[in-house]
């Protein structure tokens, strides 16, 4: 477990101070995906670097397992900081060094002897994917690659935690999934926690559990990424959600002008796969018709999760049975938005 | 035809005086590196941000380094007469232009080192901090190698600057093509010693600047 408590960073900048993190608190447990999310300036990456000390803390204490990183004096730092890998947006490798070279480096800081070492190498460069570039130098990589060097680099001394600053932030979307694909799966298979931070909602959504969002060096939301998705409270995280989901309201009165007959109805799906053929099934055991208007459904870590809006035209009765069935016997919530 | 063209030049004494060229420009880089380096090192260690940042020490070695920088190398060298004396126990041949030809260069190479150093890449030094990597780790693992390219093309600079300072040095009767072209050329008035030992001070220039050029490309691997 990791906890962070009072956590403050000030910086002098011009003579002027500023508080790029104020005062904050955070619990990540072991073994989970967490994802802090914010606009620049937001702090965000001044507490991913303040985690393995980077950067020295004004005020706090960050605690990793039983080890207290902030009370920890430079040399046990140096060994604390061998079991937190860090990977960056800008990859950060060595251009005169070989991929094994580069992959070399934390175990040779580390000491491991060098039979060891090219083992160990070669696991690594086998569960990142890059078989057969071992002697490749970075700048014949492609972006997508070289992360995968920083991972394999991060990874060398069996870390129980890994920093991602920004590590898909440079790379394009289709890289970015193959990149975060392969996140979860050392999650899974490692059983190392992961924190990473982001601009882009779609990688909360794609691989995190819980999330925190901040705003001004603070956290102003935070939750399982299902539940902020669904609710989101703080303006900011409303437009990250949207971000992903598009603006849900958007059109909404036009819509209701639009579509005067039945009953205007807006479902949300939470995080079930169970009810995703709810719309066939309604339309089949009920007298009614269904009209799907706008929406979007989208696949989190945690199942479907998503808004549909639909015009259900029938009888009033057939109609408020309906109704009444998605109530009472699915998790899908509805939403009366009009009714003619 | 040779012999018609230039009638004074004896090949013997022209093939000595170049061996003792190559033999002060060789030797007095090999101080030059291994100052210029350690000074270089030193001022960007101690500069604002390093690792070992320390604004006392810094101005201190930069002043040192400004000094020898300004004094032009021939006054230099008289200066430095009563100490290459003490050093190698005479002021006169080869060896006893090595003190300044290095005292000379290694502030100026020292400066193109930390530039050099200047270049590596930030994110590379704190990917190896977040390893855990010890100051001397990252000197010698990542500032040294990530700079070589750097630091070898300094080094080509530097080594031409010195051929140009060994012929100086002819003023303390250093040897060499500089103190052949005066001697043996000028004060003689034979001017085809003078006109021979230019073309191959220009040859071994060339040569220099072609090796440091091949080394630096094979070096980088960017």
């Amino acid at each position: 477990m990791i906890t962070i408590e009072g956590l403050t960073k000030k910086f002098r900048l011009n003579h002027k101070q500023v508080t790029a993190v104020d005062d904050l608190n955070l619990t990540i447990q072991d073994g989970e995906i967490f994802g802090v999310i914010g606009y620049s300036g937001a702090g965000k990456s001044t507490l991913i670097r303040l985690i393995n000390r980077l950067e020295e803390p004004t005020s706090g204490k960050i605690t990793i397992g039983d080890q207290e990183i902030t009370a920890l004096n430079k040399n046990k730092l140096r060994i604390a900081r061998q079991n937190i890998g860090m990977i960056f947006q800008h990859f950060n490798l060595l251009w005169s060094r070989t991929v094994s070279e580069n992959i070399a480096f934390p175990l040779e800081i580390a000491g491991v002897p060098i039979e060891e070492r090219e083992q160990r190498v070669n696991e690594l460069i086998e569960l990142v994917g890059l078989s057969g570039r071992e002697n490749a130098y970075p700048s014949q990589l492609s972006g997508g690659q070289k992360q995968r060097v920083g991972i394999a680099r991060a990874l060398a001394n069996n870390p129980k935690v890994l920093l991602c600053d920004e590590a898909t932030s440079a790379l394009d979307p289709e890289t970015t999934n193959s990149i975060l694909d392969l996140l979860v799966d050392i999650n899974e298979r490692l059983g190392l926690t992961i924190i990473l931070i982001t601009h882009e909602m779609h990688v909360i959504r794609k691989i995190c559990n819980r999330v925190a969002v901040m705003e001004n060096g603070n956290i102003v939301e935070q939750g399982d990424v299902i539940d902020v998705f669904l609710k989101p409270k703080q303006p900011v995280t409303k437009k990250f959600v949207e971000q992903v989901m598009g603006n849900q309201d958007g059109d909404l009165d036009q819509l209701i002008e639009d579509y005067p007959s039945g009953e205007l109805v807006r479902l949300h799906f939470v995080g079930e796969t169970t009810n995703q053929a709810l719309i066939s099934k309604i339309s089949r055991e009920y007298k009614i018709e269904v009209n799907i208007l706008q929406g979007k459904i989208t696949q989190t870590k945690l199942g479907a999760y998503g808004t549909l809006v639909v015009q259900i035209i029938g009888e009033q009765n057939e109609v408020n049975n309906t109704i009444q069935f998605i109530k009472e016997k699915t998790s899908v919530e509805v939403e009366v938005l009009a009714n003619a | 035809m040779l012999k018609e063209l230039f009638p004074n030049v004896v090949i013997e004494d022209l093939l000595v005086a170049t061996g003792e060229t190559f033999y002060m420009t060789l030797l007095a880089m090999v101080g030059t590196v291994i100052f210029g380096v350690l000074l270089g090192l030193l001022l960007y260690l101690t500069s604002n941000g390093g690792l070992w940042e320390n604004k006392g020490l810094n101005i201190l070695v930069a002043t040192i380094v400004n000094i020898f920088r300004a004094i032009p190398f021939i006054i230099l060298i008289l200066l430095l007469i009563p100490f290459t004396t003490f050093l190698m126990g005479t002021f006169r041949g080869s060896n006893a232009a090595l003190p300044a030809l290095i005292i000379g260069a290694a502030p100026f190479y020292a400066r193109l080192v930390e530039i050099g150093l200047r270049e590596v890449d930030k994110g590379v030094i704190e990917a190896a901090q977040s390893m855990g990597a010890k100051a001397k780790t990252i000197i010698f693992k990542v500032l040294l190698p990530e700079s070589m390219p750097a630091l070898v093309s300094g080094a080509t600079v530097t080594a031409i600057a010195l051929i140009g300072s060994t012929a100086v040095a002819g003023v303390i009767g250093a040897g060499g093509l500089g103190d052949f072209a005066y001697y043996h050329g000028f004060v003689r008035r034979d001017f085809d010693v003078v006109f021979v030992c230019t073309v191959l001070i220009i040859i071994i220039v060339f040569i220099f600047q072609f090796l440091g050029d091949l080394i630096t490309k094979k070096l980088d691997k960017r």
